[in-house]
């Protein structure tokens, strides 16, 4: 068995008792990339001199005694879309092409603090928009289970190295499901925190009050452990909450009792595969033998998620991007007349056709006269969803059900539909709408060998009670252990 | 024909923080050194997040309270939105819907009596833009940015269209200046951009049958002084005139338009403009959580102001029996220089002479010297001590002049002080002689000796007393010529 079969935990232990040197995970971990990227194409940028470098590093200082972080010599990857001073951040656009951020995020920040080893920057869609790394300005990335399929998205790369075992660990960023999604279709674990959990600062922003950074692993020890290291309270982030961050690495193993599962009829209805159904289903039947209760519990706003995401997503994202207008940094176009002539052309060519389109879209949703009737109204129904779930919550403490509507789609099938491509979201967008932690575990495969995803929704700051019932799952099957080409 | 000017003022204040509203970088004046007070917030480099400055919130609070406004329980952050070199978000943080205060007043004086009243219809807080530098060589290089000013805190101040002179339009922005630099809540100073404005200038023309026809509204954008204030309106209500003398055209067959002020020429110049109505397509800031305010933080803040220029003058006129020009001489000071003036009117038992101490020999000197108060060597408590002694009598005002300029001559040696004041009292025998008997034994050798000049004054040369006087007081150094008169005369009839 290879240093990469070994889970983030698993290979915390060993590098905590000196069975390996952090340079020789990072190493196996470049092997790793060096033999299967250039067929996934998960990474857009690695830098193995300094990788090596901050590895050597970790190992003198554990060979000096010195008390080290959390994640000591673990390799981690960065999503594109998380600055990282002195490192490419090009959101996988042509506009931040060439693009080094002067400073760290508040998470980079958290990782140096925890002696992670910053391994490289991954794939993505453009600026975080997209369901399948085809919006990338750099490239599709593969899923490792099926190099004809896309991996899911936006975090492609991210979800893909871990699969593919290129890294143990990754970061990426949810807006609508930007992490459980792929992480669902590369049969991996992958959460969304709860809005405020984590700092925004140094997160490239898509939609401001939906961002939101995670950890993907192997298995919901790893990911326990990556959110502990990357949460608390940041000041420079006024939508950081200060709530203490509990030990999650300690909690994780400890099953719950008496564990209340809520499920809701209508994710089992039209649009959903069959087989995903049956997969989520028998995972709810798991719990069931675990002693746990399973009850139905009513969202009834949730139907106007897509609509209501895509409103204020969109209205967000066309404010947010608006600094990319080729003055003061990024791409700026070669020809032009006048100033105006010079932002429509360094746009127009920087940007590609989906951020075009999303820009559009919260353009027109935010013009005086529409205003009221799209952002305003979407707003009040993303109240309402909220008040679905606060009431759902009276009732259980999680909500089971499946990540996606299908298991992972062919490269180009819907790259021309992008309303096909929105619905993939259509089960991951109101826990983002609703501010609301969830994760992604593996529960099962379909007849075509692609993984499927089980999906946890929890309480606001209630993530160590997703955590544990995650793991109490992943604990009685093994679906987490099965690996691509293996 | 006649017409009325209608005038509505937008006034935007740089508080005078130390670091800007949304980061910890400094808001120091600094056009020498470009991009040195930035970060990535306000360079608006992806990813960076806004922070809100409570001590700009806590200032423009102040300047609010002291416009008499209303301040919101619960105000937010909204985006306004626009594309423009010197804004590196393309959005300006501002205030759209929900301002952190309106519903305010100020009074103006017309210099007519009856003040004048100018509604405030609103104050919001925002962030300032950087500045466009371009070039001015002609030879056509590019153009480039500053954005040491981006992100200084800003609050604007809008009028309702209350003001009817261009003379008002200066007088307010002067009482303007005047309050807030009281309140200390921004330099105002105008050079370097702290208090700039924007004059919405109108006129309703009065028509044959009675009514009143408006012609159609100029924004007159950035002038940066209140005599440019006052000569753009005044161009702008000619030109608006001879405008509709020529073609009639009134409000509703024009929008309104923007136009620049040319110092140098003294006249308004159309600004270019957007091709079609601009869109700011406001909405709340998703980084910035709202601001809430309870009565009790409002009045926290309120506890900490000072007391306004407007009742502070209306106090001295009451209290200390000023006169209005007094009053308007050491307020328009500032501050510092009322403060000073309070000190020595309340411990010298003597306010008008302080006022006019104040008024007359304090600024003089500082004029000639080039100093601020601050760097006076002559601080309160002393010139009240100084001015103490002439109320009860120990010096006369003219020796109280000499102890003056000498204590500030020898200011680098020895620091004025009470001490020092008694000391050149008595080196120089100032002492006002209180001792009747001394002086009586004066006057009669004196009048022994001048034999000639007793025989003129009493033969009705009224003037040959001052010669008198004139020895009397040589003889005795501190004695109150007034009290040598009078007792010569008694003596000699």
């Amino acid at each position: 068995m290879g240093l990469s079969d070994l889970s983030a935990s698993e290979l915390l232990d060993q590098l905590q008792s000196g069975a390996v040197s952090s340079r020789e995970v990072t190493q196996a971990c470049l092997a790793a990339i060096t033999v299967q990227d250039t067929a996934v194409h998960a990474f857009l940028h690695v830098d193995a001199a300094d990788a090596l470098q901050q590895a050597a590093a970790i190992d003198e200082r554990r060979v000096r005694g010195e008390s080290l972080g959390l994640l000591a010599g673990l390799p981690v990857a960065l999503k594109d879309v998380l600055c990282q001073q002195g490192q490419p951040a090009t959101c996988a656009s042509k506009m931040l092409s060439g693009f080094i951020p002067p400073y760290d995020a508040h998470v980079v920040t958290k990782l140096k603090q925890a002696d992670a080893v910053l391994l490289g920057r991954t794939n993505m869609d453009e600026f975080a928009m997209g369901s399948s790394s085809e919006n990338s300005a750099f490239g599709v990335t593969r899923n490792p289970w099926d190099l004809s399929r896309i991996p899911g998205g936006s975090s492609s790369g991210s979800a893909a190295a871990v699969a593919a075992r290129m890294t143990p660990v990754s970061l990426g960023s949810d807006t609508g499901g930007s992490i459980r999604q792929p992480a669902g279709l590369c049969g991996i674990v992958g959460m969304k925190p709860t809005y405020g959990r984590i700092s925004r600062y140094g997160l490239i922003a898509y939609a401001s009050s939906l961002d939101q950074i995670g950890p993907f692993g192997t298995d919901v020890r790893s990911v326990a452990t990556v959110l502990e290291a990357i949460s608390g309270h940041d000041p420079r982030d006024s939508t950081s909450v200060n709530q203490p961050v509990p030990e999650y690495s300690k909690s994780v193993d400890q099953p719950l009792t008496g564990l209340k599962i809520g499920i809701v009829p209508e994710h089992f209805s039209a649009g959903l595969d069959t087989e995903i159904a049956a997969a989520v289903k028998s995972a709810i039947d798991v719990y069931r033998s675990l002693g746990a209760e399973v009850r139905e519990v009513a969202l009834p706003h949730a139907k106007y998620c897509i609509a209501t995401y895509y409103l204020i997503a969109c209205s967000e994202a066309s404010s947010n991007l608006s600094r990319y207008d080729g003055i003061h940094y990024g791409h700026r176009a070669t020809s032009f007349k006048n100033l105006n002539e010079m932002y429509a052309a360094s746009r127009g060519e920087g940007f590609g056709a989906e951020v075009k389109r999303r820009i559009m879209l919260g353009t027109y949703a935010l013009s005086t006269g529409y205003y009221d009737q799209y952002y305003v109204k979407a707003l009040k129904v993303r109240r309402l969803i909220r008040q679905d779930f606060d009431a759902a919550f009276q009732q259980v403490d999680v909500i089971a059900g499946p990540v996606t509507p299908t298991a992972a789609f062919a490269i180009g099938e819907k790259a021309n539909d992008p309303l096909a491509m929105y619905l993939s979201d259509i089960y991951t967008i109101s826990a983002n709408l609703a501010g609301l932690p969830a994760i992604s575990l593996p529960c099962g495969f379909t007849t075509g060998g692609l993984p499927i995803g089980l999906q946890l929704q929890g309480r606001p700051f209630d993530e160590d009670r997703v955590l544990r019932a995650a793991r109490m799952y992943e604990a009685t099957t093994d679906w987490h252990t099965r690996r691509p080409n293996g | 024909m006649s017409y009325d000017v209608i005038i509505g003022l937008e006034v935007h204040v740089q508080l005078q923080t130390q670091t800007k509203i949304f980061c910890g970088c400094s808001t120091a004046f600094n056009p020498d050194q470009p991009n040195v007070q930035t970060c990535p917030v306000c360079l608006g480099l992806p990813g960076a997040l806004p922070v809100l400055n409570r001590h700009a919130m806590r200032l423009a609070v102040k300047t609010a309270l002291g416009l008499g406004c209303q301040i919101a329980k619960f105000t937010k952050w909204d985006r306004k939105q626009y594309f423009y070199p010197d804004l590196p978000k393309g959005y300006q943080i501002s205030q759209y819907d929900l301002p952190f205060s309106f519903d305010g007043h100020v009074d103006v004086d017309t210099g007519s009596g009856e003040p004048r009243r100018v509604r405030i219809l609103r104050a919001h807080l925002e962030e300032d833009a950087g500045k466009n530098v371009h070039d001015e060589s002609g030879r056509g290089r590019d153009s480039q940015v500053d954005l040491n000013r981006a992100g200084t805190p800003l609050v604007e101040i809008v009028t309702q269209p209350d003001l009817r002179t261009a003379a008002e339009a200066r007088t307010f922005l002067q009482a303007m200046h005047s309050l807030l630099t009281f309140l200390e809540v921004s330099d105002c100073n105008m050079q370097e951009g702290s208090l700039r404005c924007d004059a919405n200038v109108n006129l309703h023309v009065h028509q044959p049958d009675g009514s009143k026809v408006a012609t159609p509204i100029v924004e007159v954008k950035n002038i940066n002084s209140f005599r440019f204030t006052e000569q753009a309106i005044l161009h702008e209500v000619d030109r608006q005139w001879e405008l509709f003398q020529k073609t009639g055209k009134t409000i509703k067959d024009a929008p309104k338009t923007t136009r620049g002020f040319d110092p140098d020429r003294g006249v308004t110049t159309p600004m270019r403009e957007k091709e079609e109505a601009a869109d700011y397509r406001y909405f709340p800031d998703p980084d910035l959580v709202p601001v809430t305010f309870t009565d009790a933080d409002i009045e926290a803040i309120r506890s900490e102001m000072c007391e306004t220029p407007v009742s502070r003058r209306a106090r001295f006129l009451g209290e200390y029996q000023l006169s209005a020009y007094d009053a308007d001489v050491i307020l328009d000071q500032g501050r510092a220089v009322a403060d000073y003036f309070e000190t020595v009117a309340k411990g010298s038992g003597d306010p008008k002479q302080a006022a006019n101490w104040v008024t007359q020999d304090v600024l003089r000197e500082l004029k000639e010297r080039r100093l601020t108060l601050d760097a006076f060597s002559i601080n309160a408590d002393v010139l009240m001590s100084l001015l103490k002694r002439v109320s009860d009598k120990q010096l006369t005002i003219k020796s109280a002049r000499e102890v003056f300029l000498l204590l500030l001559e020898q200011a680098e040696e020895h620091a004025p002080s009470t001490v020092r004041i008694d000391a050149i009292i008595a080196e120089k025998g100032l002492a006002l002689v209180q001792d009747t008997g001394a002086m009586e034994t004066a006057i009669a050798a004196v009048l022994a000796r001048n034999a000639k000049a007793v025989a003129d004054f009493k033969s009705g040369k009224q003037a040959a007393v001052g010669a008198l006087i004139g020895q009397v007081m040589k003889e005795l150094k501190g004695a109150d010529a007034a009290v040598v008169r009078e007792k010569i005369i008694a003596a000699l009839s």
